[in-house]
């Protein structure tokens, strides 16, 4: 939660940014400050999304430590936005999560997924036909209740974030600028594009500027969302079309899940590389557990479908079968509670931004 | 080494890296720690530069003639014409060649467009330029010491010799066949400031760097180089009380004293707040309150006009009647009220327009407010405490046109250069335009750079 030390701090830091204004180009963050003269908790929280946390505004300032003003916006932000995840997130109780979640964590949930599974397990016989391992209607059903528990906790985060940042999602207009909100919001959001400000590449690891951690970046969302549609697709093939899994190495749901695969395992080992050279500086120690967690779990995901889909013949393919869906329902189980939810809450405050700016 | 550069902000890095290009070997010495590195530069965010037509940057045009016309009317002709034109001529390329070490620039920041046609800003302001500039003197292999304090210059027959430098509490003298001087002037010398403006001077606050203390200034003059710029003035303007005594920078300034009026300790106004503009009005009030019992001065608004002026790092001072202001400023409450009774009975009817020098004056008053003057009624009544924040010293090191410190026989010396804020009385001698001192310490930093290879390697 935004402690009242936290938000006394982002709001000094703002007045001081406020009344300088050096850094208005480098990124939206500094320019919806600029449309404020105070910083209630709703507006810090909304600014902690637009961060990137790429670190420019802090090698620029004049006020940064040892300075007295100790002006450090993207550890302020960084750990701003830790306490918006534990405001919006739902059930209440569940903020804990944010605070002691690490990689163990999350390797004991997916191995507890493993055993849940277990006694499903119908046959060992291999083939190839997953179904014929765990049966398909179980599939369905676990992550059927698993997969709606998590997207309503998720959506009321969203509608939590948007009420406190201020910002009407579905507010009905005539004027094509005002609706034109939302594709601005999502083309920022696909493209990062306020990690290479002005053109350029920004800071991320240190002082010198790269690409590499908005690619990476690509890498794991794009990864993640082909991951996705290769089941989506794998669905619609079975219960539309009424073809049986395995599905050739050619077919649709195995060439965007392979390829989905390979950035999911490019993107988080690249991601994680990078932040543990991060510039200490500008990170919340404290969310070391938060971000390793989520990286490894889509990267141990990647890995353990891959290995699934590459020895799907052998005699193996039950273990790793039960091991993979373990990881995959240990993963879903934290999306609400880990470093998935950054995404969502910034697609918020991309909205707010777009709304305002316009 | 061949060339020693004396102080690493805009103009000695820039100096650095001309000669290091020059194929010279470079050292800077810079007395700050990495942290605050860049001397005054560290604060600035923009610089002028002139040109023909719309650039990428610059809208219209900015020519050599206009330029040159600012500072003349800025420094009342107390400039060397030469050196003057040079700068405007060479503040051309300044751009590109910032440009050339990754420096990043933009066009002006909002609540600046009335520079869009003559500065150029740095993306992220002055710190971050020099960021850029040490990050190439970096790759190209210039050394830089840090926490190297200059204590002395041995000096033979009017040649550099060597410096000697204060490391770590160690004394080492650092031989090179030329030297650039860029170290700045004497502003954070509270003594210094002392001995020229007694003990007023005790009130002023330091808006840039600490490390400007003047040394190699002073002992440049005791090894007899020519001063330049009057030794008794100094830039400054206005900014809150409550700012640090040193490096509050720019967010300690304070923009609202035409909005009011300013009332000294003695709850009296001293001026007219409503003559004139941000620039002549940013330039006047510092000294104008220097001038003041105290050296301290309120400016006093009402809520009317609240959100008309840039935020403040500060919290104003807030109170619902002129009295209960009083005495949360400890000023007499009586002679406040008096004050503000007269200043609101002398308001004339007009129609406030702060974009414009509109018809909103007093009469029959001493002094009078000449635009802006609404009565103060509104409650709550806010106050911000003023004193002089000096941005830097006009005394310097008189050069010639490339760049050479004269000595007192009026010849150049062959191997000592200077650039930056040490030799900017040249063309500075009085006043100032914005973004002029980085152009004149890029100007000169190149041209310092230039001819201590030169001298160095040949």
């Amino acid at each position: 939660m935004l402690s009242r030390e936290l938000l006394a701090q982002g709001q000094h830091v703002m007045t001081v940014c406020n009344a300088c204004r050096y850094c208005e180009a480098y990124c939206p963050v500094f320019q919806a400050m600029e449309s404020r003269t105070s910083f209630a908790k709703g507006d810090m929280l909304y600014l902690a999304n637009l961060c990137h946390n790429c670190g420019e505004c802090l090698y620029a300032c004049q006020y940064a430590p040892p300075h007295e003003f100790g002006i450090n916006v993207p550890r302020v932000m960084s750990e701003s936005r830790l306490a918006s995840y534990e405001e919006y997130c739902w059930p209440g109780f569940m903020s804990a999560a944010f605070r002691r979640n690490g990689v163990l964590a999350s390797l004991v949930l997916s191995v507890a997924c493993m055993l849940v599974l277990w006694p499903f397990v119908q046959s060992t016989s291999t083939g190839g036909n997953f179904y014929r391992v765990v049966p398909h209607d179980v599939m369905v059903g676990v992550f059927g209740i698993v997969g709606a528990f998590v997207v309503l906790a998720l959506a009321i985060g969203v509608r939590r974030a948007l009420r406190s940042y201020g910002v009407s999602a579905f507010r009905r207009t005539d004027n094509p600028v005002e609706a034109g909100r939302y594709g601005r919001a999502l083309r920022d959001a696909l493209s990062l594009r306020h990690l290479h400000g002005n053109g350029a590449d920004c800071t991320s690891d240190n002082e010198q500027r790269s690409p590499w951690r908005r690619w990476f970046h690509h890498c794991t969302f794009y990864g993640f969302l082909l991951c996705f549609a290769s089941t989506s697709v794998a669905a619609i093939y079975h219960v539309v079309f009424g073809w049986p899994a395995p599905y050739a190495y050619s077919s649709a749901p195995v060439v965007l899940g392979t390829i989905g695969g390979v950035g999911l395992l490019v993107g988080p080992v690249g991601l994680l590389t990078m932040r543990r050279r991060r510039d200490p500086a500008m990170t919340d120690p404290s969310q070391r557990g938060l971000d390793e967690s989520f990286v490894a779990m889509l990267s141990v995901t990647s890995v353990t479908g891959l290995l699934l889909l590459g020895m799907r013949e052998r005699p193996i393919m039950p273990v790793l079968l039960l091991v993979h869906l373990g990881f995959v329902l240990g993963l879903f189980l934290t999306l609400p509670y880990g470093k998935f939810v950054h995404g969502l809450y910034r697609m918020a405050a991309l909205l707010k931004f777009s709304t305002e700016s316009q | 080494m061949d060339v020693a550069v004396l102080g690493g902000g805009n103009a000695g890095l820039c100096a650095a890296l001309t000669a290091r290009q020059s194929g010279a070997s470079v050292i800077v010495i810079e007395c700050a720690p990495k942290e605050f590195r860049g001397g005054n530069s560290r604060h600035t965010r923009n610089l002028r530069s002139m040109h023909n037509r719309p650039t990428d940057l610059l809208v219209d045009a900015y020519t050599d003639d206009e330029f040159l016309t600012d500072l003349t009317r800025v420094t009342g002709g107390r400039l060397d014409e030469a050196l003057a034109r040079r700068v405007v001529r060479d503040s051309a390329d300044c751009p590109s060649w910032i440009r050339s070490f990754g420096g990043r620039l933009q066009p002006p920041l909002k609540g600046t467009l009335h520079l869009d046609r003559t500065n150029v800003f740095f993306l992220g302001g002055g710190k971050a330029l020099m960021n850029s500039y040490y990050a190439a003197a970096e790759r190209l292999g210039v050394r830089v010491l840090y926490n190297a304090g200059v204590e002395g210059l041995e000096l033979q027959d009017g040649l550099f010799k060597s410096v000697s430098v204060k490391i770590d509490g160690r004394l080492e003298s650092i031989p090179a066949r030329a030297v650039v001087l860029a170290a700045g002037g004497f502003e954070s010398n509270l003594d210094w400031l002392r001995d020229v403006w007694g003990a007023a001077a005790d009130n002023f606050i330091v808006r840039g760097t600490p490390y400007n203390t003047g040394k190699v200034l002073r002992l440049m003059l005791d090894h007899g180089a020519q001063p330049v710029g009057d030794p008794t003035q100094f830039h400054c303007v206005a900014i809150d009380a409550r700012a640090p005594k040193f490096d509050g920078g720019i967010v300690t300034r304070l923009d609202c004293v035409s909005l009011g009026i300013v009332v000294n300790r003695d709850a009296k106004r001293f001026y007219d707040e409503g003559e004139d503009f941000w620039p002549k009005r940013y330039a006047i009030w510092g000294r104008l309150v220097a001038q003041q019992p105290g050296q301290i001065a309120y400016s006093v608004i009402d809520a009317k006009a609240r959100g008309l002026f840039m935020p403040s790092v500060f919290p104003p001072i807030e109170a619902p009647s002129i009295r209960e202001l009083a005495t949360l400023l400890s000023l007499p409450p009586d002679a406040l009220e008096r004050t503000v009774t007269a200043f609101n009975r002398a308001v004339r009817p007009g129609h406030f327009d702060h974009a414009v020098l509109d018809d909103c004056y007093t009469g029959g008053l001493i002094p009078e407010k000449s635009h802006w003057a609404r009565t103060l009624d509104t409650p709550p009544f806010w106050a911000y405490p003023l004193r002089p924040g000096v941005t830097f010293t006009y005394l310097g090191l008189r050069v010639d046109e490339r760049a050479r410190v004269l000595m007192m026989d009026g010849r150049p010396s062959e191997n000592i250069v200077a650039a930056g804020e040490i030799m900017a009385g040249n063309i500075l001698g009085q006043g100032y335009v914005a973004g002029v001192g980085m152009t004149i310490g890029t100007v000169f930093g190149r041209i310092a750079g230039v001819e201590a290879a030169r001298h160095a390697v040949a």
